[in-house]
């Protein structure tokens, strides 16, 4: 068996040796340098572009909305996003131009011979501003979207409480920060275009070049070139650059790279959204959960783009993995004049998740209960219903998890240890609890629409390879495949190759998002191993007369003898029919329905589920927050790859830890000013806690050998765990992230 | 000895492709072998030519296209410019000594121990073999970790030129923010820290943003002799609460001849917190950095009780 096992990723030797070509490494003949003419105020128009008379501008391409053959607009879910600015600003960072030379350096010294004047209107740039309505940039009332989701009768649930308890969170921007910043090089062709970069969704950036080129699904071809982490920075972006560097080869009639330097990724691409998040709970005099009232807002920033997904899982997550019989979930994403918010991993449930965590903990405070019990007693098990009204039928690993990491004894005797608070010479101790859920998929009815599609083909030499969309952005999506085709076929991980995603070659499994790469996608990869392997079982039958074929460990027998290899039989049937591929496309499990009108029903078809204990330090002479040590346990379903998942865990709770007690981007009138390493703070591995991981393996029935998501889980619940530490550690209930030395010590006085 | 158009004295330092990627295309860059052909360059060029020595903070601009410089003098070939001495009462360091050198050097440990502490702060393991205490100097910025320390103990800059060797004091070398007295033709030779005398101990106390790779949102040192918990002589230096790295004269001239309990340690630590006077950047806010200042003192006044 491969799945279990910890086989050794399949382009960790390029990746390790320097091997790997990310975009920036690649050069193609003729190919000029891209760059992306922006504009520096967050809201107004474009009164003139200047082109510097004395300068040279015959050897420079430029382009303009002007020169897109077809649409001028990002396709994704509403097209208003404009590719590039025609006179209206909505946003800093705004690609108005774009430019192209022989050299980086010429391209950056002829952007300083274009001047832009703007006329400049007052900017909305917080969810409050938007709110209040002084001015209206979009729509109406500047909301995107907003959601509402209602069940039982919350106003008869807060008759019913003893107490009620109300709260306001508030969750900031993060940059994903992957560590090979975004790129893409175009090359045109007669009436084609063909774009190769760094990416997460191929599919995305080929509906976006159709839209903009006017061409035929066959005229585009995309091609995911080695790609350096994403964290969701690239699911949306990437269509953006792919079209601006295609522009500029359009208009060239040469290749053109675009690739962001790390100030200007930073700067213009996609955030995770800030929020705020108001509860209203009303619990029995036991800690029963009887009403739950809860409004999300969400800062979609200057364009739709995802935020109405985005918000639609917040707004799902939003109560938590608790059970209430009466609930009412408003959620709303509005517009500002700042960059749009966009995909990050986690997707809307870390925000909910820090809310939901604190105000349980704020609940229990006021009933004089401890944080495991107000847990226990509302925790969602199997057979319970969420706030959609799903039942929770499978693969339910809440009380599982839990225990695995909240042993009370210890969990109150540490609690105990938090000593003396106000000596300057000592640290001051603390120790919180968290406890949490993500859907895996889509949400709603995502997957039932999108029937990702993925492929197995037999290569000339008999071995399966793999075809599918997804993408490995380091999270090991090559790995698992092989995984779980090599088990499927009863043939070694070697056995088994992966195409490169490109768009002419592997079939649209959806975009590599949701923590669906896995669960999804590789159950359709599993099935299509079943085609393969009954077309080969009835070629063999077939062949030997009505034999009884088995395929067992890589060898076919039939009638309990041993006939030949899997890659033999292979060869076979490529000599004698020609081609070998399956294809297969994901259905949900049966009983799996969601109704979009009411957003009711089963929001995903399985949930993962998370718990956690952070001990942290505080320095009483600088109140900064060192987080000492996170134990977790989190239920995935199956460990294709139980390291690369551990993987997934500690690699996603120190990101977590970042968002909870470090990462703040610096605003400036819309603009960000702290676009630097320098000054974006993100953990090094001395900021990095010890994290002792737990994997519970609840099988899931309809994943690939029992697997479910498990890439955002791990994002969810460092924030609040660390934040009830830090309230452990020096009693101030802190209700804002990150918690910043500066923050902290405003709010302790 | 005169310049020669030619530039026959100064080999052409030919950049590796990674550094041109950096380097403006028009610029030149040269490696002198002498300090005398140091000189001679930097007074042909003038203000257009940048001395760079480990390039770590010159680097950082460079990249990211704030740095036009037309010429480029690396100086790192310049071995006079290495190396820690004893020099009796004082003790010499060269611009060019790294903060590997300072953390590992037994003379720092034991004659300026807040020096070598301050070294281990820096950056990380890569920035201290690389980054120099010259460099840490003239680039002059107000977060520069070892700067404190350097004013706690009042250090002398020895700076040259063709003009001949000056020596400035390390409190009278900044004059505003990113500003030095230094003329444009100088280079920064050495630093001279008196030794510790007996009973004189030093303390370095530095917040960061975080934990590694940080810059400094306040950054202490302390030089003090005490006798019986009685304070002697004190100097206080602080550094990112101000223009530029700074005394602290008043909370200095309280603690003179004072004997510690909390409640001087407390009054003067308060005093400390109105001495400076701190701004509300990206990295921190005005209020924090006066907070931590007197958390800081009280800290390490309360160490020498
Ligand atoms: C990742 C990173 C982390 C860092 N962390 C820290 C930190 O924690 N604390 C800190 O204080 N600094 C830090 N720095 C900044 C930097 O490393 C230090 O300031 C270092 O001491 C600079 O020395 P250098 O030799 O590299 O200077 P260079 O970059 O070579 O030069 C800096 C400036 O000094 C001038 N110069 C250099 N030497 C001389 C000389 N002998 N005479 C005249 N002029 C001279 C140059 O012309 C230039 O203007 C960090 C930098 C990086 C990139």
């Amino acid at each position: 068996m491969a799945v279990g096992q910890n086989v050794l990723r399949k382009e960790g030797y390029e990746k390790l040796t320097g091997a790997a070509r990310y975009i920036d490494d690649i050069t193609l003949d003729g190919m000029l340098h891209g760059k992306t003419i922006r504009s520096s105020i967050p809201c107004g128009r474009i009164k003139s572009i200047t082109f510097d008379p004395d300068y040279d501008w015959s050897r420079i391409v430029v382009a303009d909305y002007r020169d897109i053959p077809g649409n001028n607009y990002v396709a994704l879910i509403e097209n208003d996003q404009p590719l590039l600015a025609e006179t209206e600003i909505r946003h800093c960072e705004e690609p108005i131009l774009l430019i192209a030379a022989e050299s980086k350096h010429e391209a950056e010294v002829a952007a300083r011979h274009i001047r832009i004047e703007y006329e400049e209107s007052p900017p909305v740039l917080t969810i409050e501003e938007a709110l209040e309505g002084d001015r209206i940039i979009y729509g109406s009332d500047n909301i995107f979207k907003s959601f509402l989701i209602a069940r039982g009768d919350v106003d008869e649930g807060f008759k019913q409480a003893h107490t009620i308890v109300e709260g306001e969170y508030r969750v900031p921007h993060q940059e994903q920060l992957y560590i090979e910043p975004q790129g893409m090089i175009a090359i045109p062709g007669d009436n084609a275009m063909t774009v190769m970069g760094s990416m997460q969704c191929p599919y995305y950036i080929h509906k976006a070049l159709k839209h903009v080129f006017n061409l035929s699904d066959e005229q585009v071809i995309v091609i995911q070139t080695t790609t350096g982490g994403g964290f969701g920075g690239k699911e949306e972006y990437p269509s953006v650059i792919a079209a601006h560097a295609a522009l500029l080869a359009h208009k060239a009639g040469r290749p053109v790279k675009l690739v962001y330097d790390r100030a200007e990724d930073i700067a213009a691409t996609p955030k995770r959204h800030p929020g705020i998040i108001r509860h209203r709970t009303g619990v029995t005099k036991e800690g029963q959960l009887v009403a739950s009232e809860i409004d999300i807002l969400f800062d979609g920033g200057a364009y739709v783009t995802l935020s109405p997904v985005v918000l639609s899982r917040g707004a799902i997550h939003a109560l938590g993995p608790y059970r209430c019989d009466n609930v009412r979930i408003t959620a709303r994403a509005v517009a500002t004049n700042t960059p749009p918010n966009g995909a990050f991993r986690g997707f809307g449930a870390p925000q909910v998740t820090f809310a939901y965590e604190m105000q349980m903990e704020k609940v229990a405070a006021k009933l004089i209960l401890d944080s495991v019990t107000i847990r226990q007693i509302n925790m969602l098990r199997e057979g319970d219903i969420t706030a959609t009204g799903q039942r929770l039928n499978w693969s339910v690993g809440s009380e599982d998890v839990f225990n695995a990491v909240v042993d009370r004894k210890k969990f109150f005797e540490k609690r105990g240890n938090a000593a003396d608070k106000s000596d300057l010479r000592g640290k001051l101790y603390g120790i919180g609890l968290s406890f949490f859920f993500h859907g895996a998929g889509f949400t709603g009815s995502g997957e039932a629409k999108m029937k990702a599609q993925a492929g197995i083909g037999i290569t000339p030499e008999g071995r399966a390879r793999v075809l599918s969309g997804s993408t490995e952005i380091g999270q090991g999506t090559r790995t698992i495949f092989s995984q779980i085709v090599a088990d499927e076929l009863g043939i070694g991980c070697d056995d088994v190759e992966v195409e490169e995603p490109d768009t002419s070659r592997v079939p649209d499994s959806g975009p590599t998002v949701a923590s669906r790469t896995c669960m999804v996608v590789g159950r359709v990869v599993q099935l299509a191993a079943y085609e393969v392997k009954q077309k080969l079982l009835r070629f063999v039958a077939e062949r030997y007369g009505d034999a009884d074929v088995k395929l067992i460990e890589g060898r076919f027998d039939a009638n309990g003898k041993e006939l030949a290899s899997f890659s033999e039989i292979a060869r076979a049937y490529l000599d004698l029919r020609g081609e070998l591929k399956a294809y297969a496309s994901y259905a949900n499990p049966p009983g799996i329905e969601w109704d979009d009108e009411t957003y009711t029903g089963d929001a995903y078809p399985v949930f993962s589920w998370g718990a956690m204990v952070a001990e942290v330090e505080v320095d009483p002479v600088t109140w900064a927050v060192t987080v000492t040590k996170i134990t977790t346990a989190q239920d995935i379903g199956r460990a294709i790859n139980p390291v690369l998942a551990a993987g997934q865990i500690e690699g996603g709770t120190l990101q977590a830890v970042g968002y909870g007690v470090l990462e703040e981007l610096v605003w400036n009138r819309g603009r960000i000013i702290n676009n630097q390493l320098t000054n974006y703070i993100i953990p090094t591995s001395l900021d990095a806690p010890e994290i002792e991981t737990i994997i519970i393996e609840k099988e899931y029935p309809h994943g690939p050998f029992g697997a479910k998501g498990v890439g955002e889980l791990p994002m969810d619940g460092a924030a609040p765990a660390i934040a009830l530490a830090v309230y452990d550690a020096v009693g101030h209930f802190v209700t804002e992230i990150p918690i910043t030395p500066e923050r902290l010590m405003v709010v302790a006085g | 000895m005169s310049f020669s158009p030619s530039l026959g004295f100064a080999k052409l330092f030919l950049p590796s492709p990674s550094l041109l990627n950096f380097m403006a295309l028009d610029s030149t860059a040269f490696s002198p072998t002498s300090l005398d052909e140091a000189y001679e360059l930097l007074t042909r060029f003038v203000s257009q030519a940048k001395i760079i020595a480990g390039g770590t903070d010159l680097m950082v601009l460079m990249n990211a296209r704030q740095l036009n410089a037309e010429r480029f003098i690396d100086i790192w070939a310049l071995n006079e410019l290495r190396g820690i001495s004893d020099e009796g009462e004082t003790i010499r360091i060269g611009a060019l000594t790294t903060y590997t050198q300072l953390i590992k050097s037994p003379l720092i440990q034991l004659h300026a121990p807040a020096l070598a502490e301050a070294s281990r702060t820096i950056g990380a393991i890569q920035i201290q073999n690389r980054g120099t205490i010259g460099g840490n100097i003239v680039n002059a910025s107000p977060a520069g970790d070892s700067l404190p320390v350097l004013a706690a103990f009042d250090a002398e800059v020895e700076v040259g030129s063709v003009r001949g060797v000056r020596r400035i004091g390390f409190n009278e070398f900044y004059t505003g923010y990113r500003k030095t007295v230094m003329a444009a033709d100088e280079i920064v030779l050495a630093v001279r820290a008196p030794k510790l005398k007996p009973g004189e101990r030093s303390f370095f106390y530095k917040v960061g943003t975080r934990r590694a790779q940080a810059i400094s949102k306040i950054v202490m040192a302390v030089k003090a002799k005490t006798t019986d918990g009685m304070i002697n002589s004190i100097n206080i230096s602080l550094g990112s609460v101000a223009p530029t790295v700074i005394r602290a004269p008043q909370t200095e001239s309280l603690l003179a001849n004072a004997t510690l309990n909390d409640e001087v340690i407390w009054q003067a630590a308060t005093h400390l917190s109105k001495e400076v006077s701190p701004i509300t950047d990206m990295r921190s806010t005005e209020h924090y950095r006066r907070k931590v200042a007197r958390n800081a003192l009280a800290k390490i006044l309360s160490q020498m009780v």
